[in-house]
């Protein structure tokens, strides 16, 4: 193949921290498409111990169902010979646990959060945030560095040419605890100062010979600008250097790709924003993982202002996943609010011990029911959970360049209002097994229902065969190719969900209807599913009763077009927050209703 | 023919293994290679820096970052004990003085010209590195790490909490499926590693610490009790630092699950020899399972990661996913279309029959392979 032209036969892998997935993706008569998928476990652990072992496993399932050649002594054939191999493969990675750093600052509202909010953006989980006001003394913060033995830190602090004296504070603090990185007892831990330019030496003169010092420009180089982008681009490269050469097999997978290895979350959230820009939407996605959920989220900076920029954000739930960290889904959310959204009456002693083997055996899936009721159940509280931690830092300066006015940055409690406005969100993506793979869409639906709890008139969508991870990184060589296979073969289109917002008791009028001719009353505590297919539209107009709110106000009425989907158009009447009975007979019973009436599980 | 998903855990009689042994930072190594070592004989040691303090005595004594240095009262460098004067300030022609204490024992390690923070670090904190296993020294850097090597029996277990420990084993339970409960543990196992077979009550745990059992090793916990052991509810499977008085290996997960039979048979035939045990655990990348060592003057047959990852027609396998969970059985087809299960998943599936006759189909990622009998001739 010549170097310049255009690849045509394209594949791709996640390697996720339970599944390594792959995609082939063609152009046909013109056009980028998916041509088939394949998966296999991730093969990190022993005996494999090997991460490329997966890759291979999963392209073999492209080539029983191709019928085609893309492995030579188990080897990708790249690139392409003949109808042999491909002309490029790339892969994004969320296994060996992501990236897990430390960010230091000197106020925490301001330089920390900036730095968190670098280390977010680049795919990192943050497991600390230091800064000189966070009511820590200074030993504990030293413990703390000890004990958590992050893969880097970021440290910043201090606008360029303003004081140096409080930003060395914080770097003499992180060399007094002479930090160790995670892996490998041989190399220094990777710093990254990006705070005052001023300060330079005396941050080389402190860490400079304890760590691996990496200087880059001011993440926030002065009170009205924020420049997270050398930063976020050095942590993608220590990332690479170091944490993914300590994975196994990954030294090995890097010679193989046509272009850098991508931390999954980073991959995911390219793709989000361009959905968001593409069509001017407000978008809210969701990748639920093994070990971690991602959250990512594009709102206007004004939500009374139609015209104004729009802010990405993204988070990472360390921990909240279904199946390394499922465990401790139940432990942050407590069993009481797992067990309320499972249909059947479950022994608690019984229910602990199965949640705990599926911790200690990740790869394993349900095979019956009963066991796929208390995953799905797991799930919704850590969409939960997750979605909440990413209201909390959604909360105003944008991903890569930010100008606020001097007053906003002098009153940083502007920010705290978060900018995730769930009246005015239009879709809800989910990815991940637990949603993309759910056996019945309407199961998919009903979880990001419960979890996100959406407000007024949303639509919902999951990604097919969780595709996202590998058209993010896809658009790095072929951004045409990117979004034409998203835009055709990525999102399916669940439908739309009408929630009006507002409590009032069992029983009571909700909403009255009118959809297609017929006009639905719906009581506080239903639910009700309306046909609506694939690429149809209705109009349908909502009147609510004065208790609730359908984005017009308390007892306005609204008439919208809504999109149809594979589940088609739910009608939500059961409050937000969403209401359940107290006692447990109540409460299952209520949810076999709903379960019923939106078709969740089979009839026994 | 196909590769298993979960490749099961390691339960070997006779095989060579090795264990690296490495210190934090460097250090000294007390053996070297060819030296026979036994299990709790210190082979690495050095000191990490000791804890840390930071003393911001330029805010205390309302001075310039670079006058710090004047108003100390002892030189870089020095001994300072917990209260004793470390800075002092005089104004108003001694009149008035300011008097910072050290809030710690230790050296002052540096006294900053920018921060005007002054370091305090206290004493070294001796790390020892014992052998771990009884065996031989194969591999000796310099201050860095040994390795030592035993031949012996080898058995995973799938989930542990508390570190490495050594004892006698004693096995407390008749067959696989015995509970161990208060009444299971005696003043003569005090130091013992203590077998048992499908379960061990959460006042068994409390009277085999009681008694100073070492280790217990066990067929399965249950969740609830393990809550109240840790005195938390585990987040994320990583565990092996717990000071919680003795090492627990459950060799079979999480319930009352009988050991295999296997594993109870090779653990009832080193009874009285010693064991290494570690629980340590962590389910992530490089995955990381408890284990049990003991030692033996015997030919190996088997190299540790001599495992075998083809599931075919005839491989042993246990279910370990509900509703079969804990049986097993040997693979009579592996069908390469998916296939429906009840949930409605497309899977891949292989059919089983079960040791009691029964037939099921599973999905493949909810099977691990069990050692045969064919394998075992080899590692005999």
């Amino acid at each position: 193949m010549a170097e310049n032209k255009a690849p045509e036969v394209i594949l791709a892998t996640d390697c996720g921290s339970t599944t390594t997935k792959a995609i082939l993706i063609e152009k046909r008569n013109g056009s980028y498409r998916l041509a088939a998928r394949g998966e296999a476990p991730t093969t990190v652990e022993a005996p494999a111990e090997d991460v490329t072992r997966g890759v291979i496993n999963s392209i073999a399932e492209i080539e029983d169902i191709t019928k085609r050649t893309f492995i030579r002594d188990d080897k990708l054939i790249v690139p392409r010979e003949g109808d042999k191999g491909a002309d490029a493969y790339i892969s994004t990675s969320s296994a060996g646990g992501g990236l897990q750093m430390m960010v230091a600052g000197v106020v925490s509202q301001m330089s920390t959060e900036s730095a968190a909010r670098a280390a977010l953006g680049a795919g990192a989980i943050v497991i600390d945030s230091l800064a000189t006001n966070d009511r820590r003394r200074p030993y504990e913060r030293i413990e703390r560095i000890r004990n958590l033995r992050p893969d880097m830190i970021l440290l910043s602090g201090g606008t360029d040419g303003g004081t140096v004296r409080h930003v060395v504070a914080q770097a003499e603090t992180i060399a007094a605890a002479d930090p160790r990185p995670r892996f490998g007892a041989g190399y220094e831990l990777p710093v990254i100062y990006a705070g005052n330019a001023a300060a330079r030496p005396a941050i080389e003169q402190t860490l400079g010979k304890k760590t691996a010092l990496q200087i880059v420009d001011n993440l926030r180089p002065t009170l009205e600008t924020e420049n997270l982008k050398p930063a976020r681009d050095a942590i993608h490269d220590l990332f690479l250097e170091h944490v993914m050469q300590q994975a196994p097999g990954y030294k090995k997978l890097m010679t193989w790709t046509s272009a850098p290895i991508m931390p999954t979350p980073g991959a995911v959230g390219d793709i989000m924003k361009l959905i968001a820009r593409r069509n001017n939407i407000q978008v809210v996605g969701t990748d639920i993982g093994g070990a971690t959920t991602d959250d990512f989220s594009v709102f206007r900076a004004d939500r009374n202002n139609p015209e104004s920029e729009q802010v990405f954000n993204r988070t990472v739930s360390a921990n909240l996943g279904m199946s390394y960290s499922i465990s401790n889904v139940v432990a942050s959310a407590g069993l009481a609010n797992v067990l309320r959204w499972v249909p059947v009456m479950e022994d608690e002693r019984i229910l602990r011990n199965q949640i705990r083997n599926k911790m200690i055996r990740p790869t394993t899936i349900p095979q019956n029911i009963e066991s796929l009721m208390v995953e799905q159940a797991i799930c919704r509280e850590a969409l939960r959970l997750a979605f909440m931690q990413h209201k909390e830092m959604a909360v105003g300066l944008k991903g890569a360049q930010k100008s606020t006015s001097f007053a906003d940055a002098m009153s940083q409690t502007v920010k705290e209002d978060t900018l995730v406005d769930m009246m005015g969100l239009d879709i809800i993506v989910g990815s991940g097994g637990v949603l993309s793979h759910a056996p019945r869409r309407n199961q998919s639906a009903l979880m990001m229902i419960d979890g996100f709890a959406p407000e007024g008139f949303t639509q919902l969508a999951v990604d097919s065969i969780f595709m996202m991870p590998h058209l993010g990184v896809l658009a790095q060589i072929n951004e045409d190719a990117a979004l034409e296979v998203f835009e055709k073969d990525c999102l399916i289109y669940l439908g739309t969900v009408i929630a009006p917002v507002g409590i009032a008791p069992f029983g009571k009028p909700c909403m009255k209807v009118k959809f297609q001719g017929k006009e639905y009353e719906l009581k506080s505590g239903e639910i009700k599913l309306l046909p609506l297919g694939l690429g149809e539209e209705a109009e349908v107009t909502v009147d609510p009763t004065r208790k609730f709110n359908v984005g017009s106000g308390y007892g306005k009425a609204v008439t919208k077009k809504v999109k149809g989907g594979v589940v088609g158009l739910i009608l939500d009447a059961r409050c937000r927050p969403i209401q359940l009975p107290a006692s447990q007979e109540g409460r299952v019973n209520l949810l076999q209703i709903w379960n019923k009436e939106l078709d969740i599980y089979p009839e026994k | 023919m196909a590769y298993a998903y979960s490749p099961g855990l390691k339960v070997l009689k006779s095989t060579v293994l090795r264990r690296n042994r490495r210190l934090p930072i460097k250090g000294q190594t007390l053996v070297k290679i060819g030296d026979k070592v036994g299990a709790e004989q210190v082979v690495l040691k050095t000191e990490l820096p000791g804890k840390a303090d930071v003393v911001n005595v330029m805010s205390l004594l309302g001075c310039q970052p670079h006058e710090v240095k004047q108003f100390m009262v002892k030189p870089i460098g020095d001994h300072v004990e917990k209260g004793e004067l470390l800075a002092m300030r005089a104004a108003f022609f001694g009149l008035f003085k300011t008097r910072i204490e050290s809030p710690m024992s230790g050296t002052i390690e540096s006294v900053s010209d920018v921060s005007g923070q002054v370091v305090m670090r206290g004493a070294p904190v001796p790390v020892d590195v014992k052998a771990y296993i009884d065996g031989k020294v194969v591999e000796a850097d310099e201050g860095e790490h040994v390795t030592v090597e035993v031949t012996g029996s080898f058995i995973q277990g799938i989930f542990g909490v508390g570190g490495e420990t050594y004892g006698r084993i004693v096995v407390a339970s008749d067959d696989p499926n015995g509970v161990l409960d208060e009444n299971s543990f005696t003043e003569g196992m005090k130091g013992a590693v203590v077998v048992g077979g499908s379960l061990i009550t959460y006042d068994g745990l409390q009277k085999a610490i009681a008694v100073g059992v070492n280790a217990v090793v066990v067929g399965g916990f249950d969740d609830a009790d393990l809550k109240k052991f840790l005195g938390f509810d585990l987040g994320v499977a990583i565990t092996g630092h717990e000071e919680l008085g003795l090492t627990l290996v459950l060799t079979e997960g999480f319930g009352q699950i009988p050991m295999a039979d296997k594993t109870f048979a090779l653990l009832k035939e080193c009874e009285g020899k010693n064991a290494s045990v570690n629980g340590a655990t962590q389910i992530r990348a490089g995955v990381m399972r408890p284990e049990i060592i003991v030692a033996r003057d015997e030919e190996a047959s088997m190299k540790e990661n001599e495992a075998k990852l083809i599931l075919d027609i005839g491989t042993r396998v246990r279910v370990i996913r509900e509703p079969y969970f804990g049986m097993f059985g040997t693979v009579t087809a592996l069908p390469a279309e998916l296939t429906k299960l009840p949930t409605e998943s497309l899977a891949r599936v292989l059919d089983l029959k079960f040791d009691n006759g029964t037939v099921a189909t599973v999905p493949r990622a909810n099977v691990e392979i069990m050692a045969t009998e064919k394998d075992d001739t080899q590692e005999n």
